[in-house]
């Protein structure tokens, strides 16, 4: 293994502990509108107080690796889809601040306000990251050069707006399945409503992404004719995720928690086996194609970093351990509350 | 407007804002490090009173900068493809390398800062107000080596690819406009990279430069509960920790800004020569206090120190400073221009001068105010030793009280000062001396994109900004909690409380 496949893993990983972490954290925004008092607003927005911040560092530690890895590919799909970006970015820098904002001002539209700025940010933020990965399915028009060539209402294509769909609809069943879990009383009662019927327009919706992805996009069809092994990961998801209802019903919160954390795994395991080994699959002219090869940094860089993420993880991965056994069991609201 | 005006703007104005708050949370990381260090050695309760407080305070500017952060991770890639793609082998390991080392360590024991007052025991307390603060550092440590690098780049060579082969280029392979998209830096020596000729002092200048940042937060809003005669245990214990970190930091910073300004004599001299609007090369070279540059007839106007930039440069009021004239060398422009005429050549140098103005203002302003920060500093020991400060009565204290509240804007307009000094004065060069900032836009984004996203970001950043101040505002009308109403915690805390008896 070569290791320019070590940190096309790498991205991987702490693209996927994005999508896992900070996912829940989208999806309780999302949410914390359909939730209507005050007191259990505030629960929400406490039950991943602690941890939504260093949730986000794994975007930004993405990003980075994204940066140092595989420069090419940074560099084309950042100005390539630079307004969507600019939109994310706005969008999560509202849900970021009203988490901190909110609580300060007892005042009704005060907290309206921000109340909407963390719902319609965390909304907007799940909505546009799965869009840039339907993008990303299907391919982007690359020059030779590696340029963007589209135009970014070509960015909403119906496709990918399903793809986005999908992905608001799993944060929000992940994000409901955590706050079961750091939850008792009358919010747990209502989220615990909530639950099944989430997890049933989850699995339409991606059912029908699924049926989408092998009629419309059709490189990825013939990928997984000639890897029928990703079948596998597939079925794994579905399997992990229809285990979901059942845990909740025998009342067992965190396994149904780690069942929803192990199908976005199995999902984000999916995307990368089937996009291997394109960093940016051209569509049209897949020669224009950015590979892990044409858009990686020297071996030696990939070296070093490599160093750097063997002497770092390790122990990121221990102390956010840590912190989520310090902040385990349920919520309360105190005097350091939001 | 064209785009690399827009895109400059944009990026200096993203990055300006967001260096409002990073500052902050490293220079209170310090004070609350020294806070909780005193609050456990004592267990004098008024500073267990005072780090939650300021942790309020901290929580509030870290938030802001995470978010206004996050831009900044993104937009190399948005705004400078080109140059991302030039750069990346190198550039992008710092990044990397802050998300892993800083970032997460950061973030992950802020948890345990603001919401781990009672779940926690006061030891591992601490220990997390320390390891954010580290992050802190950290951070400053990648970012600042990744600027510096762009500074002064080293541990690199050029490489070209040659039929899907890497073709190492000479160092003196100067880049032309057809190199780019084939060329790019790729990396030598990490450690070279890392330690960079002017890392390490403009490192340090950043640092203390955020400790200034966070000191004089601390003694601004203390003598503003002077001055209200509120809470006054908590304000004058609060002001002489602020004080104690803000003397440390202003002392080292004089001997930092020294260093740093030899540094670019060294390494920069067309910014050296810009900071002080050195046109002509000559013995004896003033240093002008405060004055301004005409860039018509090359000369600068004001209140002029003769001999004295020659005599911090090189130790003597009679040695010889390099003006912009002779800055790039003969040589250098040879080597890009083999055709051009001495006249011709006359004329391309001023295309490889910064803005000199601006760099001549934006320095001044930064060393005026790290100047007028000595004198409140000195005088504010002075009457802390001669016991005037807290005498809240008297007119003149009152007075200089109203001095220490508007302080904390002097290092918030030094540290921005500073750091367009640093980047104007780069200019032309994105890199220095390798890659021009007008080649290193994103090629597929339009002006009209990138004016877009300036004003989004300029409304959602003065709502920021005001919102900010409201609640600082709001937070500091507030003030600490009650010390009785402090005192609700677990034992485990409560056992650290000693007497006054007991700790004398």
């Amino acid at each position: 293994m070569d290791l320019n496949i070590v940190w096309y893993i790498l991205v991987g990983v702490l693209l996927t502990g994005y999508a896992v972490l900070d996912g829940f954290d989208l999806g309780v925004g999302t949410l914390h509108l359909f939730v209507k008092k005050d007191e259990h607003r505030r629960l929400l927005l406490n039950s991943i107080g602690p941890v939504w911040d260093g949730n986000e560092v794994w975007l930004v530690t993405g990003g980075g690796a994204l940066f140092a890895a595989f420069p090419e590919a940074y560099a084309t799909v950042f100005s390539g889809l630079y307004l969507a970006f600019m939109l994310l970015l706005c969008a999560l820098i509202f849900r970021a601040v009203a988490i901190e904002f909110r609580s300060k001002e007892p005042w009704g539209w005060w907290r309206k306000l921000w109340d909407t700025a963390f719902s319609l940010g965390s909304f907007v933020s799940a909505l546009l990251i799965g869009v840039a990965m339907g993008n990303m399915v299907i391919g982007l028009p690359l020059t030779p050069d590696h340029e963007y060539a589209g135009t970014f209402l070509s960015l909403l294509n119906p496709y990918a707006l399903v793809v986005g769909i999908t992905t608001v609809l799993l944060f929000v069943m992940h994000g409901a399945i955590y706050l079961a879990m750091k939850n008792d009383g009358e919010l747990h009662d209502i989220i615990v409503g909530w639950i099944p019927r989430l997890i049933g327009f989850f699995i339409t919706a991606y059912v029908v992404l699924n049926m989408l992805t092998l009629v419309y996009v059709p490189h990825v069809l013939k990928t997984v004719q000639s890897r029928p092994w990703i079948l596998a990961i597939v079925l794994f998801g579905v399997l992990i995720v229809m285990n979901i209802p059942r845990e909740i019903h025998k009342g067992r919160r965190f396994n149904a928690f780690l069942s929803s954390c192990l199908g976005m795994i199995a999902m984000m395991a999916t995307f990368g086996a089937t996009s291997f080994p394109y960093m940016v699959y051209s569509n049209p002219n897949p020669e224009n194609s950015l590979t892990i090869y044409n858009a990686a940094s020297t071996e030696k860089t990939l070296g070093i970093m490599l160093i750097i993420a063997l002497i770092g993880v390790p122990i990121v991965l221990a102390y956010t351990a840590c912190i989520y056994w310090i902040f385990r069991g349920k919520t309360r609201l105190t005097g350091h509350s939001y | 407007m064209d785009a690399e005006i827009l895109a400059r703007v944009q990026f200096a104005f993203t990055v300006a804002f967001h260096y409002i708050y990073p500052p902050l949370s490293i220079g209170l990381g310090i004070v609350l490090v020294v806070m909780e260090a005193i609050w456990l050695k004592t267990g004098n309760p008024l500073y267990h009173n005072m780090a939650r407080f300021w942790t309020r305070v901290f929580a509030l500017t870290f938030a802001i900068g995470v978010a206004t952060g996050i831009v900044m991770e993104f937009e190399f890639g948005t705004n400078w493809a080109t140059y991302s793609r030039f750069v990346g082998d190198i550039f992008g390991s710092a990044l990397a390398a802050e998300g892993i080392f800083a970032f997460f360590l950061e973030s992950g024991f802020l948890a345990i800062l603001l919401f781990g007052w009672n779940k926690v025991g006061p030891k591992l307390h601490f220990f997390a107000t320390c390891m954010v603060c580290f992050g802190a550092h950290f951070s400053a440590i990648w970012i600042v080596v990744a600027n510096s690098w762009m500074q002064t780049p080293a541990g690199y060579h050029l490489e070209t690819t040659v039929n899907g082969q890497a073709v190492r280029l000479p160092p003196e392979h100067v880049l032309s406009a057809a190199d780019l998209g084939t060329v790019r830096a790729v990396i030598d020596d990490f450690w070279a990279m890392v330690f960079n000729p002017s890392s390490v002092d403009r490192l340090i200048h950043v640092v203390l430069g955020a400790w200034m940042a966070g000191a004089f937060l601390v003694i601004s809003i203390s003598a503003f509960y002077l001055l209200r005669k509120r809470h006054l245990d908590f304000a004058k214990a609060s002001m002489k920790v602020g004080l104690i970190v803000g003397t440390v930091a202003t002392l080292l910073q004089m001997l930092s800004g020294d260093f740093t300004a030899k540094g670019v004599l060294k390494n920069q001299p067309a910014k050296f020569a810009a900071l002080e609007g050195v046109y002509q090369t000559e013995a004896r070279t003033p240093m002008t206090v405060i004055g301004w540059v005409d860039p018509v007839s090359e000369t600068v106007q004001g209140l002029k120190i003769p001999g004295l930039l020659s005599f911090l440069s090189y130790e003597d009021v009679n040695a010889t400073v390099t003006g912009l004239h002779n800055i790039p060398s003969d040589d250098f422009l040879k080597a890009r221009y083999p055709n051009a005429s001495p006249e011709e050549i006359t004329k391309i140098r001023r295309s490889y001068w910064p803005p000199v103005p601006a760099t001549f203002q934006f320095y001044h302003i930064m060393i005026s105010i790290g100047v007028a920060l000595l004198v409140i500093i000195i005088i504010a020991l002075f009457m802390l030793w001669s016991g005037r400060l807290f005498k809240t009565d008297s007119k003149l204290t009152r007075g200089f009280l109203w001095v220490l509240v508007l302080s904390v804007l002097g290092p918030q307009i030094a540290n921005q000062a500073g750091w367009f000094t640093a980047e104007i004065g780069r200019q032309p060069w994105i890199v220095y001396e390798l890659l021009k900032t007008s080649e290193a836009l994103s090629k597929v984004v339009t002006a009209n994109h990138i004016l877009a996203s300036l004003i989004m970001f300029t409304f959602v950043y003065l709502l920021l900004f005001l919102v900010f101040i409201f609640l600082l505002t709001r937070k500091i009308q507030h003030g600490p909690d009650h010390l009785e109403e402090d005192l609700e915690m677990p034992d485990s805390w409560k056992a650290i409380i000693r007497t006054k008896e007991a700790r004398a």
